[in-house]
């Protein structure tokens, strides 16, 4: 290449002798002729691209109200024991998902269902133009293109509306809240109630204040424990541990001596002498995590 | 000032006629929905790699918070939901944009199919874009894992289940992304590597394909 010996004036870059250093060349590249294209074209920067960001700017919108209104959920750690959870992939595999549970594309024939169809599919769309090499481009003038198109798009809507619709229904009948739903109520209540953000697994354990106070083995008489466990610590009914820092003291007379929860728990007026009660009652509203942490 | 800047680095790299490239090309009437409102269709194309941008940057920030380790993992991402300031907006927009990116981009692939855009000569350009989505989709496979919680757990177990009836290499494939013959601390670390590494590598090499031959070939012509 004979850069030195006299340039073309066509080439935009001169290197004179040493090729890294460039002659500077006075001519500016000119913006490109726009009438080549007819009708109102416009330059992609930054004419078009504001114009395209009105698009994006609903788009935008939109995603950013989603994102705020709705939390992104989040369940309990994974346990690979748990053998009720029913397992669901985010929602754009649900028709591959559902795919595989029919006769013809489960157990013998898993092949059909995980290899054969969704290869043909997604070999056909991948080769789409080796396909339909016609000149034609309106899809209406392209019947078996558009129409292949069309009927897999049907079926993948209604094979993700059928798994949809069977997670469901399996939730209701085994009366299962998706873990991420039931976390963030739990959460919910656990901050009302002033302990904190339920973190699973996490759970403090509040400990007895003056576990050796006669109040407790009136409990054990009563047969409290039955239901709110031997220590107190919860089974058919809720835990009592840190009770006093959601109830007061006459809130828990008033539960004692009247029940609650249409039965659920009992009244104790006939079992226990009104004493009895308000001795159990002034014990229990004691029962404050601040004090348990202190006291051990 | 800035003109003096441009001018002093023009000279030596010559990057106007780059900028030229990128800028001033000319986008054709029927496409721009600022003269007809149905051209907003075009735009799918755009608004995917827009989101995909968001997901780049909300998955950076992510990762400053997140750890994947089988003990850690879910109480970094409840951390970062719950603790971290506007963390929850973070991984919302993370979340969200994940399946937002698929709904974008499945209707740029129609819109490209039912325009009959991917016609010669632009076939490269179909194919390298179907397998922008396989790799889209193989993002969503293994980021659904990483809070580590049992929806995460149980779906890649199913997932991994499903790439291990394919005949003669499943076994293979299932053990490769397992790191093991089970979902575990390797399966964790493998997906995270997967999609926060490999996949973006992959996807970016892709894009710059595609956007390359879109810039080549122009948009296709009005039907």
């Amino acid at each position: 290449m004979a850069h030195g010996h006299g340039h073309n004036p066509n080439e935009k870059v001169v290197y004179v002798g040493d090729s890294r250093i460039r002659k500077p060349s006075s001519v500016k590249p000119a913006p490109p002729d726009y009438t080549s294209f007819p009708g109102k074209s416009e330059a992609f920067i930054p004419n078009f691209l504001l114009k395209e960001w009105m698009a994006g700017v609903v788009m935008l919108v939109g995603f950013l109200v989603l994102t705020i209104a709705e939390p992104a959920p989040l369940g309990y750690p994974a346990d690979p024991l748990n053998s009720s959870f029913i397992p669901m992939p985010d929602w754009y595999f649900l028709f591959i998902y559902q795919l595989l549970k029919y006769p013809y594309t489960s157990d013998q024939y898993i092949v059909l269902g995980t290899v054969l169809i969704p290869g043909i599919a997604f070999g056909a769309l991948l080769l789409a133009p080796f396909l339909d090499t016609g000149k034609e481009r309106r899809f209406y003038r392209r019947p078996i293109a558009s129409s292949l198109m069309f009927l897999s798009l049907i079926a993948a809507c209604y094979l993700t509306w059928v798994s949809w619709n069977t997670y469901q229904g399996e939730l209701e009948k085994n009366g299962v809240v998706p873990e991420q739903i039931e976390r963030a109520e739990k959460s919910k209540e656990s901050i009302e109630q002033g302990k904190g953000r339920y973190i699973y697994g996490r759970e403090k354990e509040v400990a007895l204040v003056k576990a050796d106070d006669p109040a407790f083995s009136i409990m054990q008489k009563a047969q409290c424990i039955a239901c709110h466990g031997t220590e107190l610590e919860g089974g058919a009914g809720p835990s009592l541990r840190g009770i006093g820092d959601t109830l007061q003291k006459d809130q828990i007379v008033d539960t004692i001596t009247n029940g609650r929860n249409n039965g659920a728990m009992p009244s104790f007026k006939d079992k226990l002498t009104s004493a009895e009660i308000d001795q159990v009652a002034t014990w229990l509203s004691e029962q404050k995590a601040d004090a348990a942490g202190s006291s051990e | 000032m800035f003109k003096g800047m441009y001018n002093w680095i023009d000279e030596r790299l010559d990057v106007t006629p780059m900028w030229r490239d990128i800028a001033d090309h000319e986008v054709p009437e029927h496409v721009n929905p600022a003269h007809h409102f149905s051209a907003f269709v075009y735009c799918f194309g755009g608004l995917t790699f827009f989101i995909t941008v968001i997901q780049i940057l909300s998955g950076m920030f992510l990762t400053m918070y997140y750890v994947p380790d089988i003990i850690n993992a879910y109480y970094s991402v409840d951390y970062l939901q719950h603790q971290v300031a506007f963390g929850v907006i973070v991984r919302g927009m993370h979340h969200w944009g994940a399946s937002l990116v698929i709904v974008m981009m499945f209707l740029h692939t129609l819109r490209v199919f039912f325009t009959g855009s991917y016609k010669a000569p632009r076939e490269m350009n179909w194919v390298v874009g179907m397998l922008i989505f396989f790799v889209m989709l193989g993002l969503g496979f293994t980021g659904y894992l990483l809070p580590w919680d049992n929806k995460a757990y149980f779906a890649t177990k199913v997932g991994l289940e499903i790439a291990g009836s394919v005949p003669w290499i499943g076994g293979y494939i299932k053990e490769l992304l397992n790191g093991g013959s089970i979902v575990g601390a390797q399966t964790l670390t493998r997906f995270f590597a997967i999609h926060v590494f490999f996949l973006p590598g992959v996807l970016l090499t892709l894009l710059a394909a595609h956007f390359f031959m879109i810039r080549k070939q122009g948009i296709s012509g009005p039907l």
